[in-house]
């Protein structure tokens, strides 16, 4: 039987994983600080969960209230600026994305996150009016994980070109590019007639084109520099090793089969 | 240039040279390469450096012109995001005949570490080559020398641009073709 591949994120794996090795988590402490707790205090029962981690309170919150609790930290309790705001992909285990905005108070050097989660396509509203920062961070948002934003005032693509297709963060979509990502720009500048003539991409950093004899000698005879294929083939087949120069890419069957 | 001195004009005070056609353009050519100020990431600071006084690209013609209709060579130095393919093939384009083109580094070469989705794997899928300069990134002396390798390349071609192919390197396997 075929090993069973799941389909929902194809990012790269690590070859062995211990069953037995936890992964080492940042403690969740309970709020102390009297500051945070004034916070926690002015938003009452929005705050689903909190907890400190590394020193930011981390609040947790209803996705469709994200506008009303933030206009609140930012006019209540002085949180006048939001460095950073995006989401991470939690599609695979939760069928969920999940949102956070990282706020910073200057007088009380103090920062909150503020983490909120919606299922895939739903939207999010836009705090755009609270802090004109948030513009550039939604239109990323947007562009690496197609979450939609309402209320956005100019809700396009800000990394990647505008007739992209795919969102590249999301943990669906393969480091190195899927179909249209790796003809992209032959598709652009020449058309799609010309995918034959310039060929795929070559990925391996170990690539030797053997009837290159340009830029690679030829094993086993002698070709003037700039042979063609056609006049380097010699009239006598050459004999390579078996063992050695086998194809294992050409061949259906596992590897193991032809080492048998 | 002067391959003969043809002594009996010369005695009449007449200081005479012959030449090729192909020469005398060549030795033109090769010796005023004005590359476009084209930057795409960290090479491109060692190509700034290579500009500057230091090594001082002057000394040797090469004198860096901002715009496409007045250069003559594209250095590509850096990391050439799919984003952007399009916008240097246009600049390429632009770029009044004869030109000649300098994969500068890693990136431009092959992709280098960005084995993503979102750079272009070789500059050469898109411009047609005439070097490639390996480096990561390669040192202002190492640009020097391109354009050196450049310089002997362009005395080796003829005069008429139509007879030169570019992109020979890659023509015979099929699998990637010239670009014109």
């Amino acid at each position: 039987m075929r090993k069973y591949v799941p389909k929902d994120s194809v990012q790269a794996k690590s070859y062995y994983t211990d069953r037995f090795w936890v992964a080492p988590r940042v403690p969740r402490l309970t709020v102390e600080d009297e500051h945070f707790l004034s916070v926690l205090d002015a938003l009452g029962d929005d705050s689903k969960e909190s907890y400190i981690e590394v020193g930011q309170l981390v609040i947790h919150i209803e996705a469709t209230d994200n506008l009303r609790i933030i206009k609140k930290l930012k006019e209540e309790c002085g949180y006048t600026q939001c460095s950073e705001q995006s989401a991470v992909d939690y599609l695979a285990q939760d069928g969920e994305f999940e949102l956070f905005y990282q706020l910073l108070n200057i007088n009380e050097a103090k920062r909150i996150r503020v983490v909120c989660r919606i299922k895939d396509g739903q939207a999010i509203e836009s705090i755009h009016p609270l802090y004109k920062s948030a513009n550039f961070a939604e239109r990323e948002m947007f562009d690496m994980f197609g979450i939609k934003v309402n209320n956005h005032p100019f809700l396009k693509r800000i990394l990647m070109p505008d007739d992209w297709e795919g969102n590249p963060l999301l943990k669906t979509y393969p480091l190195e590019g899927d179909e249209f990502a790796s003809w992209y720009e032959v598709d652009k500048i020449f058309g799609k007639e010309y995918r034959d003539i310039i060929g795929p991409e070559i990925r391996d950093p170990a690539h030797i084109d053997r009837e290159d004899s340009k830029r690679f000698s030829r094993v086993g005879y002698e070709v003037p520099f700039g042979s063609e294929v056609a006049e380097a083939k010699s009239e006598q087949e050459i004999e390579y090793s078996k063992t050695l120069l086998v194809n294992y890419n050409s061949k259906k069957s596992k590897i193991l089969d032809e080492r048998r | 240039m002067a391959q003969h001195q043809v002594n009996y004009a010369s005695s009449a005070g007449l200081p005479i040279a012959l030449t090729s056609v192909d020469k005398l353009v060549n030795w033109g050519r090769s010796n005023s390469l004005w590359p476009l100020t084209y930057g795409l990431a960290c090479c491109a600071i060692e190509m700034m450096a290579s500009g500057a006084s230091r090594y001082d690209f002057d000394r040797m013609g090469t004198i860096f012109r901002a715009s496409p209709r007045q250069a003559d060579v594209m250095i590509l130095a850096g990391t050439l995001s799919k984003k952007h393919a399009e916008f240097a093939r246009r600049l390429y384009d632009q770029m009044t005949e004869p030109k000649w083109v300098i994969s500068m580094g890693s990136c431009a070469n092959t992709g280098g570490m960005f084995n993503t989705y979102a750079t272009v794997q070789g500059v050469d899928r898109i411009i047609p080559v005439d070097i490639y300069l390996p480096g990561c990134a390669p040192r202002p002396e190492t640009l020097q020398y391109a354009l050196m390798m450049l310089q002997t390349k362009i005395r080796r071609e003829s005069a008429d641009m139509k007879k030169n192919t570019k992109q020979d390197l890659t023509v015979q396997t099929g699998r990637r073709a010239r670009l014109i």
